[in-house]
């Protein structure tokens, strides 16, 4: 079975954002989309510096079945990215909410986080 | 959509997490764990393939002989009881129905292994081209179930459940063994690239078998492997896949495989007009086989280009190899531009295709 942590806020398009100590969101795919997509073999993240908008595509996921595009949950610059999944992409399949982050992002409004799904809903849509 | 069609172990696959997946109208796994680490498994130790989708078809009679060696490209009269023989077999204009596996048990008695996509078309060509040869044709496909068991580790599984001397089976040659209690037809053959058997056996059967090899060979590192790896250790191994290096419009010589095509063995064959041909001016169209250096996956239909950007080609099999890291896959191309750099785009990348003459890793199948 899939799990989404209770601490994170989730998108329809299954990535996840925590909201870090100094104000920053970490982001990543769920459980539930690695699950889906299976062996992960690739990941195509933006540079440091990126200027993302909610709901734009802003990376793939390929996996030995499909690529997918990866979408932003929330506007924002991108403050680092997770470059260890160049060359061990299959930890997004071992550790989707923890070694599996893909980029943290610098929020251009903080709120926004607020407006996405909490676990118990992120669950009921993929359930 | 229609009902899918089940093997006699639809059961074990999910119980044992078995991602069941509609595979040329059949319910099949296409993977259990990981299809990356059950490829691995395979090169490393072995797998357990459920292939009972695949079709079975008996060919008797004073005529069958000389009836196969008509139909197929490669030379029937090699057989001898025991002996497997892979072969395509063409159209009149040298495209392929279908490739498959020949077996002859006796002088006038012969087993077939077909693709499981191309029963219904194989089973009513075999009937067509049956006119005026003394021949029956049955198709089995529903009484057999087939089991593969691949890899370094697959002989020793197998032999720890059988009293008949495995060894003296070579590759590409079969024998009948009692194995964990069932009686099969136990052929050294595969599409791994790695030493191993397939099992043909009694569907009624096929769930003490699985249960059997399973048990027998966990200890030595054999996993449950499905679809998904045997299509990329088939690629990884240079084999064709029908439906993608070889089709009706692809002929054996296009797709590389010269060495299955008998112009010369004293029978006339169906395609050999159209073949010789091919063979003596050169074919329009080439398949050839690439990797990338890069982990991007070209997947299948990609367009091919040349060193200047033109389209010449399309990708026809595509996915990561498992013990390279990068991608691989073959696509067909303009014979003209198969010496020449080819490259493929990648959501605006431009990646280059480096030839490679397949097999992509060291094999180290025993025979």
């Amino acid at each position: 079975m899939s799990s989404f942590p209770a601490e994170l806020r989730y998108a329809k398009s299954h990535e996840w954002v925590r909201v870090e100590s100094d104000g920053t969101c970490t982001i990543g795919i769920t459980d539930y989309a690695q699950n889906s997509l299976g062996d992960i073999t690739y990941v195509q993240v933006p540079k440091v510096g990126a200027v993302l908008k909610a709901g734009e595509s802003f990376g793939v996921v390929e996996s030995v079945k499909a690529a997918s595009d990866l979408y932003a949950p929330v506007s924002g610059t991108v403050v680092a990215v997770n470059s260890a999944l160049e060359s061990a992409p299959e930890t997004v399949n071992r550790a989707p909410y923890s070694d599996g982050w893909m980029l943290r992002l610098k929020p251009a409004d903080p709120a926004a986080v607020a407006a996405l799904l909490d676990a118990p809903s992120y669950g009921r849509l993929v359930g | 959509m229609s009902e899918l069609k089940r093997t006699p172990l639809r059961d074990f696959h999910v119980a044992h997490g078995g991602r069941l997946v509609d595979f040329a109208g059949w319910e099949m796994p296409v993977q259990y764990r990981s299809i990356l680490e059950e490829h691995k498994a395979v090169r490393r130790a072995a797998g357990l393939f459920d292939v009972s989708h695949m079709g079975e078809v008996d060919v008797q009679g004073p005529d069958a002989a000389r009836y196969l060696n008509r139909l197929v490209t490669n030379d029937v009269a090699k057989l001898f009881p025991g002996r497997v023989l892979y072969s395509p077999m063409c159209y009149p204009g040298g495209g392929v129905v279908d490739d498959l596996l020949v077996y002859q048990r006796a002088a006038d008695d012969y087993f077939l292994c077909i693709n499981a996509g191309n029963i219904a078309k194989d089973v009513a060509w075999f009937h067509e081209q049956a006119a005026g040869f003394d021949v029956r044709i049955t198709d089995r496909s529903a009484d057999y179930a087939l089991l593969a068991i691949q890899g370094p580790q697959a002989a020793d599984i197998v032999q720890s459940l059988t009293g008949a001397k495995l060894g003296l089976i070579k590759y590409y040659h079969f024998g009948e063994a009692t194995i964990a209690g069932v009686h099969c037809l136990a052929s050294r053959t595969g599409y791994t690239g790695e030493d191993g058997f397939e099992l043909y056996h009694a569907a009624s059967d096929a769930p003490a078998l699985a249960a059997a090899l399973l048990e027998a060979g966990r200890p030595r590192g054999l996993e449950l492997a499905g679809l998904g790896a045997r299509d990329s250790l088939r690629l990884e191994a240079g084999y064709p896949l029908y439906g993608h290096e070889l089709t009706a419009d692809i002929s054996p010589l296009t797709a590389g495989l010269g060495w299955t095509v008998k112009l010369d063995k004293g029978a006339d064959f169906v395609g050999r007009t159209a073949l010789l041909a091919e063979k003596q001016q050169g074919g329009a169209q080439k398949i050839v086989f690439f990797k990338t250096g890069d982990r991007r996956i070209v997947r299948a239909d990609t367009p091919v280009l040349d060193g200047e950007g033109r389209p010449v080609g399309r990708v026809v099999s595509g996915t990561l190899s498992p013990l390279l890291n990068e991608a691989i896959g073959s696509a067909l191309v303009a014979a003209g531009a198969a010496a020449h750099p080819l490259a493929v785009d990648i959501r605006g990348a431009k990646v280059a295709l480096q030839p490679v003459k397949p097999p992509f890793v060291d094999l180290k199948r025993q025979s």
